[in-house]
């Protein structure tokens, strides 16, 4: 059965260094951080990414009191997105629309909030706030966009640790091949900044990163990188099949060109390089493609000292002999957007196909021989031969890997 | 207290419950409902926030004594001077 193609018309984001996709571009290339010091409940200073945006540029502010954290971030990247696509929203059909969010966990924030609000109270429960339900349900992010759009099609979350930004363009991929909606809005939110357990369960794994300088604390590769910066942030897509696409003479982004979701089945925690080289390779077929094509891997890296290893070992017995790949990462600049990474890196290489610009993997002071790869591109932006196809990994906990292939848009 | 004094503090409740709000002319004889855009929700958030705010509590049967500004200053009224005799 011949499948529709599938490709990506209007994005909006928000992340630590930029709100929108030409100033976040802009300060990939030119070595700007987005990470800064925060005030983390029981922990003290940490550093973390934190997006600046008014919330109440698409919300009342009974909403942004109600809702949360997650739900402004998606609210604010999906009318952006939908604003970058010139799609004419009056007229849409919108049991046609469908909303898919990846995110690595949702709930924390406001169970530690109301945990803390009761114990103002000797933890008598008739404290606890009736709005606890809705703001936890995993689906809420995806329901906030749906109330705030008025879009009746499907609204829901995935969940997938820290791989959950590849997997909501994957999903909304094959939703949009199986015909269940007409456009997607598709892509991955964290506001995982505001819960402490988060920062305080890395750091009991000897995971959490630090730095006397937080603009250095998130660089992976380097030898002494010692953790993960923990970053909110989101990242919405629309996506439609080609032939919606081209009929309103939509602005093309790029094209879905094949995608692997698989699962390593060895830890809760410990990345398996092995399973996430199938994945990069599966990936990278069901594009119909091969691994000497593949110009830009943005890497999932997450400046952890073991994972970093792993993925590293992972790329490099898939890229053997391919002399021309780039090899760069984005979370050296604006942390671990957890739920969110996928998308937002994702974004942070789009304009390559336009520029031919490879943003670099900033803070490698001094590189890990076990992390040497040779396509890394460190430190300063490269000028590509060509960039035609880029590979985006995410790989999150419970051992779930996601590898996704944009191409370049060819009629 | 007097019921001024309790009206001004319901009125602030309402201030944070419905942000958006313009509470300049509110009608005190007059339903909430029909002024402000309040939902049951929200009148579960003033229940609230007078627990939390104030020690007062108002029993789910009581819920419609707090239909009005001068309904709410009828019912609360004793209910705040009850808590600060005890004070």
């Amino acid at each position: 059965m011949k499948q529709s193609r599938i490709v990506i018309t209007g994005l909006g984001l928000t992340a630590p260094n930029g709100n929108t996709l030409a100033e976040f571009r802009q300060n990939l290339l030119t070595g700007v951080s987005g990470v800064e010091l925060i005030e983390v409940r029981y922990m003290g200073a940490q550093p973390a990414g934190v997006c600046h945006f008014d919330p109440l540029k698409y919300q009342k502010k009974k909403d942004v009191r109600i809702g949360t954290r997650a739900g402004s971030i998606s609210i604010l990247c999906a009318r952006e997105a939908l604003a970058d696509s010139g799609l004419a929203w009056e007229g849409f059909d919108k049991s046609r629309a469908g909303i898919y969010l990846g995110i690595t966990e949702h709930g924390n924030v406001e169970t530690e909030n109301e945990i803390y609000n009761v114990s103002l109270f000797k933890h008598d429960t008739k404290f606890w706030s009736h709005h606890h339900n809705p703001r936890t349900v995993a689906n809420n992010p995806a329901g906030e966009v749906s109330l705030n759009l008025g879009i009746t099609g499907p609204a829901y979350t995935l969940g997938a640790a820290c791989a959950a930004g590849n997997l909501g363009l994957i999903h909304a991929a094959q939703m949009l091949r199986l015909g269940e909606v007409d456009i997607a809005f598709a892509g991955g939110v964290s506001e995982s900044i505001g819960t402490f357990g988060i920062f305080a369960a890395f750091k009991s794994q000897g995971a959490l990163a630090s730095h006397p300088d937080p603009t250095k604390a998130s660089r992976p590769f380097d030898k002494k990188r010692n953790g993960i910066v923990v970053s909110e942030g989101g990242c919405i897509y629309t996506m439609e099949r080609l032939e919606d696409a081209l009929a309103r003479g939509a602005k093309i982004y790029g094209e879905i060109g094949g995608y692997c979701v698989n699962s390593d089945a060895t830890d809760y925690v410990l990345p398996n390089a092995v399973r996430q080289a199938e994945c990069i390779r599966r990936a990278i077929a069901h594009a119909g493609l091969t691994p000497g094509v593949i110009d830009i891997v943005n890497t999932h890296a997450t400046a952890t000292p073991q994972g970093d290893i792993q993925e590293c070992l992972a790329i490099r017995e898939v890229f053997a002999g391919c002399a021309d790949v780039n090899i760069n990462n984005t979370k050296s600049f604006i942390g671990h957007a957890m739920g969110a990474a996928g998308a937002l890196e994702l974004a942070g290489n789009l304009p390559s196909f336009d520029d031919l610009m490879v943003h670099p993997t900033i803070n490698v002071d001094d590189l890990d021989p076990q992390c040497e790869l040779p396509g890394l591109v460190l430190n300063l932006p490269r000028q590509a031969k060509r960039v035609d196809a880029i590979l985006n990994n995410s790989f999150g906990m419970l051992g779930i890997n996601s590898a996704l292939v944009i191409v370049r848009y060819r009629a | 207290m007097t019921k001024d004094d309790c009206k001004k503090l319901v009125t602030e409740i309402i201030a944070d419950i419905a942000p958006d709000e313009d509470l300049s002319n509110l009608k005190p004889d007059v339903r909430l409902r029909d002024q402000l855009q309040l939902d049951s929700m929200d009148f579960l958030d003033i229940v609230m926030e007078l627990r939390k705010r104030h020690g007062i509590e108002v029993p789910e049967a009581d819920y419609i004594q707090l239909a009005s500004l001068e309904s709410c200053a009828e019912y609360l009224t004793p209910k705040f001077n009850a808590l600060e005799g005890k004070r």
